[in-house]
């Protein structure tokens, strides 16, 4: 295992080794270090605080005490409590009848790429997806994913140029659903701040339509610490069932990984890691919790 | 006030409400430091004090783009990582151009994602802006050749060249953008004259990777920052200055052609804390 914070840490108690035993206040001057790896990693501020108080005893433990590389032992059991958070209680797709998926985030984090690479996904397992496309704000997003659907074999719903009511859209796509003979539908929706009352609210009223099994947020894992209020909005108005997160194929540390599960609880089901549709696949909590502290 | 309690200043208090707005823990520690070097500071005047620092970091006047040159376009290319904003951005800055009563060209050159071309011509449509088209999946630098041939001979004032998003990370992508910009400077070897980065306001510490990378395959001139309306504070530009010294030009705020405006240092500092 190798890992620059590790190194320093055990760096710092060589030479405390020299003056003696490894005391307590030592031990705290290591949570120090870790706490700046978490914030510069785009951890929130509160979640890091709270997280470290929580691991701050096992970190405290004899175990550590007595090992002969401390540092590399503290950032460990760090690195497993990460590992743990993120993995903890994950669960695959709720796809009983009727099986609808929703997709929502921020402005260009990838909602209409995620929701053609899950199609992709889901019909490579053998089901019958079909798309709708529910952003009816962004200049050519239909096409978008029109596109994306036909590079990959999947029918796709496309609302009438200049309808402007989500819902009547999506109820016009289950009205075209009954001639498609698809298991599974995945609705697009626009990009919105979660500060914007009114577009939140729109999805609101989506959502209470569709009932949807799945609502999924996609966020980019670059997200610094906004990442807290996004989840959390986005959560309280139309629960959300899991995570994406997307463009992990950029060397972002992805610390809002870990400030949206901590503050919903909500599993991070998949990630990103292309422009390709086939770039994605379930997420492997482990991986992350490496990134996030820099191994 | 927010950063005492009691009379004493709240010095974590305040790193935190710097981090929140993106700014980075050691920067963050590092202003908590420098105030507490200075006279005369208690809880009533630390904000004030605070926003000084940073104002401090920026130059007073935000980098404007240069005049036209004589008898030719003035070329922007609009890069950046993917989603952030920059073909809204492109569309934005060409409609404030031509408010100005300039005549602009825009050059769609991500040939890549899907429907990224039609999404630009949306915008031209909408906003009355003539514009230069790829096909698709044709080579980016040769659209932006071919768009700068015809804002020449046209006689177009500025002319502004939409880019795919690509991650930083990306080597042979990155290669892509260097020839874009060897390809421009084959009419105008001076072109182009203003390489504009795209920046999310929501986005970490790994804007400023992306700007040194960025940095390094076209070098920048100035950077755009998006989703301004959002929570995203956009702290980050404070960290690209402090290490590259690119300022912001602009700022996106909302997803509307109007929703654009110059970077002015002290409405935004006074919108981080
Ligand atoms: N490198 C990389 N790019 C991605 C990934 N997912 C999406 N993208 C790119 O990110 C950009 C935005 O993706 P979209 O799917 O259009 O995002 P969106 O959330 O639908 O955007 P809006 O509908 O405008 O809010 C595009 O350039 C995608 O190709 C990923 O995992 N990795
Ligand atoms: N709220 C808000 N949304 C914005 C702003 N600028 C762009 N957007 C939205 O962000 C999303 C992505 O914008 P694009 O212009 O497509 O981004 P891009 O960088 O060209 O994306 P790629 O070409 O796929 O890399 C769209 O939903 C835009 O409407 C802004 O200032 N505020
Ligand atoms: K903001
Ligand atoms: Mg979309
Ligand atoms: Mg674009």
């Amino acid at each position: 295992m190798f890992s620059l914070l590790a190194d320093k840490l055990d760096n710092t108690f060589r030479r405390l080794r020299g003056l003696g035993k490894i005391s307590e206040k030592n031990i705290a001057d290591a949570l120090r270090d870790i706490r700046l790896a978490l914030l510069e990693a785009d951890v929130e501020f509160g979640v890091a605080r709270e997280f470290i108080g929580r691991v701050k005893e096992r970190a405290m433990g004899q175990e550590v005490l007595k090992s002969i590389k401390p540092g590399e032992q503290i950032v460990k059991i760090f690195r497993d409590e990460i590992a743990a958070l993120l993995g903890g209680d994950a669960v695959g797709l709720d796809l009983t009848d009727p099986a609808r998926i929703m997709v929502v985030g921020l402005n260009g984090a990838g909602k209409t790429t995620t929701s053609a690479k899950l199609a992709l996904r889901l019909k490579n397992e053998g089901r019958r997806p079909l798309l709708v496309a529910c952003d009816l704000v962004r200049p050519a997003a239909v096409d978008q994913l029109a596109t994306l659907a036909e590079q990959i074999g999947v029918p796709v719903y496309k609302p009438a140029p200049g309808s402007r009511d989500v819902v009547a859209v999506a109820r016009e796509a289950l009205e075209w659903a009954r001639t498609q003979n698809g298991t599974v539908m995945i609705f697009d929706t626009a990009g919105r701040q979660e500060v914007d009352e009114a577009l939140i609210d729109e999805l609101r009223q989506l959502h209470a339509f569709l009932s949807p099994r799945e609502t999924l947020l996609v966020a980019d894992a670059a997200t610094g610490q906004q990442a807290v209020n996004v989840a959390q909005t986005f959560d309280r108005a139309v629960n959300v069932t899991g995570i994406v997160l997307t463009k992990l194929d950029g060397d972002a540390r992805g610390g809002a990984a870990l400030s949206m599960r901590s503050v919903t609880g909500k599993p991070i089901k998949f990630s990103g890691e292309g422009e390709k549709l086939d770039q994605f696949g379930p997420f492997v909590p482990g991986r992350m919790a490496d990134r996030i502290l820099g191994m | 006030t927010k950063f005492s309690r009691s009379s004493r200043i709240d010095w974590e208090e305040l790193e935190a409400e710097l981090v929140a707005a993106d700014i980075g823990i050691r920067r963050a520690m590092g202003i908590a430091d420098q105030l507490k070097e200075s006279k005369g500071l208690d809880a009533e005047n630390l904000v004030e004090s605070t926003r000084e620092v940073l104002r401090r970091a920026f130059p007073s006047t935000a980098p404007s783009l240069p005049a036209p040159p004589e008898g030719k376009p003035l070329v922007i290319l609009v890069v950046g990582v993917n989603g952030t904003g920059k073909t809204t951005s492109a569309a934005k800055l060409a409609h404030l151009l031509q408010k100005q009563g300039s005549r602009v060209l825009l050059a769609a050159a991500d040939t890549f994602r899907a429907a990224a071309v039609e999404q630009l011509q949306s915008w031209a449509d909408k906003l009355n802006i003539p514009i230069c088209k790829g096909a698709p999946s044709q080579d980016p630098a040769s659209v932006c050749y071919e768009a700068h041939t015809q804002a020449i001979r046209e006689g177009f004032q500025y002319l502004i060249c939409d880019t795919a998003g690509r991650l930083h990370t990306r080597h042979n992508l990155m290669e892509e953008l260097s020839k874009i910009r060897r390809t421009l400077a084959k009419q105008d070897a001076s072109a182009p004259h203003s390489t504009l980065l795209v920046v999310d306001a929501t986005t970490g510490a790994n804007a400023l990777a992306q700007a040194r990378e960025f940095h390094k395959a076209t070098p920048l001139d100035s950077v755009i920052i998006t989703k301004m309306d959002g929570s995203g504070k956009g702290g980050v530009a404070v960290a690209i200055m402090d290490e590259m010294h690119i300022s912001p030009s602009f700022l996106g705020t909302g997803e509307g052609a109007e929703d654009f405006e110059p970077f002015n240092r002290d409405r935004y500092v006074d919108s981080l804390l």
